[in-house]
Parts: structure tokens; sequence; C-alpha cells
């Protein structure tokens, strides 16, 4: 077993581990945690796949941006030391089972499936390669997405404040 | 044992997608939903990035899509939080079966 393989072993191991347990604990931050120690171990896959701009976006904006959000608006609505109720025991076994089935379900038709690799000459992911193809305006570059996804994310900003916002008492 | 592949990288990336499904099908707060769907969206994330890896190592499109979920995540995240943050202020909770005043 080379290290390389070693390797994939311990992060699947580490991202599945710290999944589970994010969406099995009863402590709210907790699960936040370990909700951050995940989105850690997919940036480290990334690093493994070599696609390094990736990870370092992954990091950048999951683990330093939503990850702070969610604890924050935990820390907005939740009061400290509550555990969260305990579920029903029927629907988290029926939850098990559907998961389980689809699962299964979903395993055996990728394995199934013979994917058959491109013999093209491979295009390493570097910055320079990224933001050629992203900036490009004629066919295979994506300028006009970038720019939708610009859009849309001032909307958001734009919407997150109406939403968000206190209503004061009309002044007279 | 076989060589690390693409479909070890699918195993993992499949069974993170339905540990974020069984989350969403069990949790009752609306943040640990939001951490669920994060969970969904990431595992798609990684499936992308090994399909360009694998199969398509001649193109970027897969990383380009990544990049975009990415982006439209963070959106999605803030204006979830800023749902969720209106939703106690009128209710004082968060829990979603509290918030069925639109059901009637």
């Amino acid at each position: 077993m080379s290290g390389s393989t070693i390797l994939f072993y311990l992060l699947a191991a580490f991202t599945l581990v710290f999944g589970i347990l994010a969406v099995t604990t009863r402590q709210i931050f907790r699960a936040a945690i370990f909700l951050l120690f995940t989105l850690i171990g997919i940036a480290g896959f990334y690093f493994w796949l070599s696609y390094d701009f990736i990870a370092a976006v992954q990091i950048v904006v999951y683990v330093g941006g939503i990850i702070v959000l969610i604890i924050f608006s935990i820390f907005l609505t939740q009061q400290s030391g509550q555990q969260l109720p305990k579920q029903k025991l029927s629907r988290t076994l029926f939850s098990a089972l559907a998961v389980f089935c689809g699962f299964a379900l979903t395993l055996l038709q990728v394995f199934q499936h013979n994917f058959v690799s491109s013999t093209a000459t491979p295009v390493s992911p570097t910055v320079f390669n990224i933001g050629t193809q992203m900036m490009e305006v004629d066919k295979s570059g994506y300028a006009l997405p970038f720019e939708v996804i610009s859009i849309l994310l001032l909307a958001s900003l734009i919407g997150c404040i109406v939403i968000a916002i206190k209503n004061k008492p009309e002044l007279k | 044992m076989m060589e690390v592949g693409l479909y070890h990288v699918l195993f993992v990336s499949i069974a993170l997608f339905f540990i974020g499904v069984f989350g969403f099908f069990t949790r009752r707060n609306l943040v640990t939903m939001l951490m669920s769907i994060e969970l969904i969206l990431n595992s798609v994330n990684l499936n992308f990035i090994a399909f360009n890896k694998y199969v398509w190592p001649g193109k970027m499109e897969g990383m380009f899509f990544t990049i975009f979920i990415i982006a439209i995540a963070a959106a999605e995240a803030a204006v979830a939080i800023a749902i969720i943050i209106n939703l106690y202020r009128s209710h004082s909770s968060i829990n979603v079966e509290t918030a069925e005043d639109l059901k009637y």
C-alpha cells in the first residue's frame, strides 16, 4: 500500500466519521464544529486530487465564511447548554431505512456503470488556466455565468439585509 | 487491493450525500437542517471534481461547476440565516414544527 492510498483512507474515515457525528449529535454547537472538520476533510480530498485552487477556495469560503456565519446564528438563536430535543424513534428508524435503501441503490448503479476515461492530454488546474477560461468570452468561456453569479451575490446580499432588518416603531 | 481511483472517491461522495439526507430527515432545527444541506452540496462538489480528474482530465468544466456551486452555496447560506433570524424574532423558536402560520 502506497502512502497516497493510506492518506486516502485516512481522509475518507476522517470525513465520514465527522459527517455522521455532525448530523447525529444533540448539542448544536458541537454539530457546527464537527461540520467544520468534515469540510476540512473535503478540502483535504481536493489537495489529495491535486486541485489546490479549489481546496483553497473551500477553506476560505466554507471554513472561514459559512461556518462562522452558522456559529453566529447559533449564538443568536439558541440558549447555551440546551440540548436539542430527542427525536421519535420511529422517525429515526424510517429515515435510516430510506437513506440506506437510497445509498445501496445509488451505489449499485454507480458500480455497475463503467466510466471510460477520455484520452485527451490533461490540463493542469493552475490558477492561470482557470482564470484564462473563466474570463474568456468566446466558445468554452465562462464570462457570462461569472457575471450572472456576481449579480446573484449582490441580489442575495441586498435580500439578506432587507429580510433581517429590524422594523423600527414608527415615529410621529 | 484495488488501486484508489474514481470509484473510491465516488463512494465517499455518495456516503456523504446520504449522511446529509439523513440529517435533513431527522433534524427539526433550522440551523442543523442548513448544516445538512451544506454536507449535500459538498458531496456534489467532490463528485464533480472526481469526474473532472478521472474521466475528463483534458477539460475544466467540473472545476468551474464546483466554483459556481461554492459561490451559490455561500449566497444561499447567507439568505437562509437571514430568514432564520427573522423567524426567531417573530416566533422565538427556530423549530420547523412551530413555524406553521402559513398552513391554515
